[in-house]
């Protein structure tokens, strides 16, 4: 089996330490190996402090399912696809690394080049999804309000479906402006720019309207679904609204708890600058690979040493897909 | 490096098995049959755990077939992989028992969710 593992055998190098190898793996290799357990290390402490929020707001936590539902080109609500579409492109990609490092084996500089050139185009897809998936957080879906203490309350029609700010808010004609630091206290502004509606239309069109209920971030445990309030009730909550909330930053998240968000951008960015650093070094190497370095070299074994941090990065994606999609 | 044989074969059979479990994934993500989903088993659903284990035969196959660790000596994967697991799964269970606490502390005594 030692035939599928390209070895460094000759002693000229700079870094191959005299030939000796111990535990069979050349010097490059077992420094690729370091970090990547190191990175692994830091991977799962970002998703354990994930894990112990969302202990902690158990029964308050966003449902990843009605936070990402977006697909291209089609109107509705569809949830996972699009990141099951994602997984798909990121193991398909580390499909073609694997394959061009087989191809290194065999010395055929024609088909590396094929190969790395689709893992590159792989990687550059998942992360143009990944901009597209935070475009849509970023944006928001349907709007909700903001309460004095900070919770969140989205609207639901009849039925217990969510429905959107526009759907029910009419607007009045208040003049609204947009806070500015040179007319009043320098260290008070908006986040952002201005919310959609003002409070008070959400609030007097929602009295208006008695076909629109509240839905608190609560969850029942039981059925696992997010408490939705009699109207009485949701007066009541209503009479504490704060301020309108569309999208999501790391300020505030019209979905629910606010760490929910600062995670989401925490973890799926940290993974997409690996992604995006992969590319760069996938890059370099297939320049390498074109230009005859390897080749002169008389062993591929670079190939291997940058798949295996390519394969690192789809082994932390299918962790994350995991925790922020699945659980 | 004596002959090189090809594992072509072997790849597109492994790319086989990830997708079909990242497909069954889908299916139960989107479906989330109430039976699982509804369920609890050491402090969290039957479903949830059906993912995780789902997601480590996953890791299997990435780690064993694409990053060649089966080709490895077998002290070299052991030094990597029983390291990892073990740290990894000290550091989960001892931050998810400490979110629990937290958990059960707020919501029973300082969340609140009713308005006068």
């Amino acid at each position: 089996m030692e035939a599928t593992i390209a070895t460094e055998n000759n002693n000229k190098g700079a870094w191959t330490g005299g030939g000796k190898e111990p535990l069979g793996a050349s010097y490059g290799k077992m420094m690729m190996w370091f970090f990547i357990i190191s990175d692994a290390l830091t991977f799962s402490g970002f998703l354990a402090a994930y894990g112990l929020m969302r202990y902690k707001f158990l029964d308050s936590w966003p449902i990843a399912d009605e936070v990402f539902t977006h697909v291209p080109f089609i109107h509705g609500h569809y949830p996972m696809y699009y990141v099951a579409f994602m997984t798909f492109i990121l193991i398909f990609s580390s499909v073609t690394m694997v394959l061009a490092v087989d191809a290194g084996h065999h010395m055929k500089k024609g088909k590396v080049t094929i190969y790395m050139l689709l893992t590159i185009i792989g990687g550059l897809i998942f992360l143009g999804s990944q901009a597209w998936e935070w475009k849509n957080f970023i944006g928001g879906t349907y709007g909700s309000v903001e309460l004095q203490d900070g919770k969140i309350v989205q609207f639901v029609d009849a039925s217990g479906h969510q429905i959107a700010l526009e759907d029910f808010v009419v607007q009045s004609n208040e003049a609204r402006v947009a806070h500015t630091k040179s007319n009043g206290l320098w260290f008070e502004k908006d986040a952002g720019s201005l919310p959609p509606y003002t409070v008070n239309e959400v609030v007097e069109s929602f009295k208006s309207d008695a076909t629109v209920s509240l839905r608190t971030e609560k969850i029942n445990l039981e059925t696992k679904e997010k408490t939705i309030l009699s109207r009485e009730e949701a007066l009541k909550y209503l009479a504490n609204a704060k301020g309108v909330v569309k999208g999501a930053n790391l300020k505030i998240n019209e979905y629910g708890n606010t760490l929910f968000a600062n995670f989401f951008f925490f973890i799926t960015g940290f993974h997409g600058f690996h992604v995006f650093s992969g590319i760069l070094i996938n890059i370099i190497i297939f320049f390498n690979v074109i230009i005859g370095t390897y080749e002169r070299r008389g062993h591929y074994e670079m190939i291997e040493k940058v798949g295996l941090y390519w394969h690192f990065v789809d082994l932390v994606w299918v962790f994350v897909f995991t925790f922020f999609y699945l659980v | 490096m004596a002959h090189a044989e090809s594992h072509t074969g072997l790849i597109w059979k492994v790319f086989g098995f990830l997708s079909l479990i990242t497909i069954v994934e889908v299916i139960f993500g989107i479906t989330k049959p109430d039976s699982l989903h509804l369920s609890n088993f050491l402090g969290t659903s039957i479903l949830n755990w059906l993912f995780l284990i789902l997601t480590l035969v996953k890791a299997y196959g990435i780690a064993w077939y694409f990053m060649h660790l089966k080709q490895e000596k077998a002290s070299l994967r052991r030094a990597i992989v029983w390291t990892a697991v073990f740290l990894i799964c000290y550091l989960a269970t001892l931050i998810l028992i400490e979110g629990n606490f937290l958990g059960d502390v707020l919501s029973g005594r300082y969340t609140k969710w009713f308005y006068r």
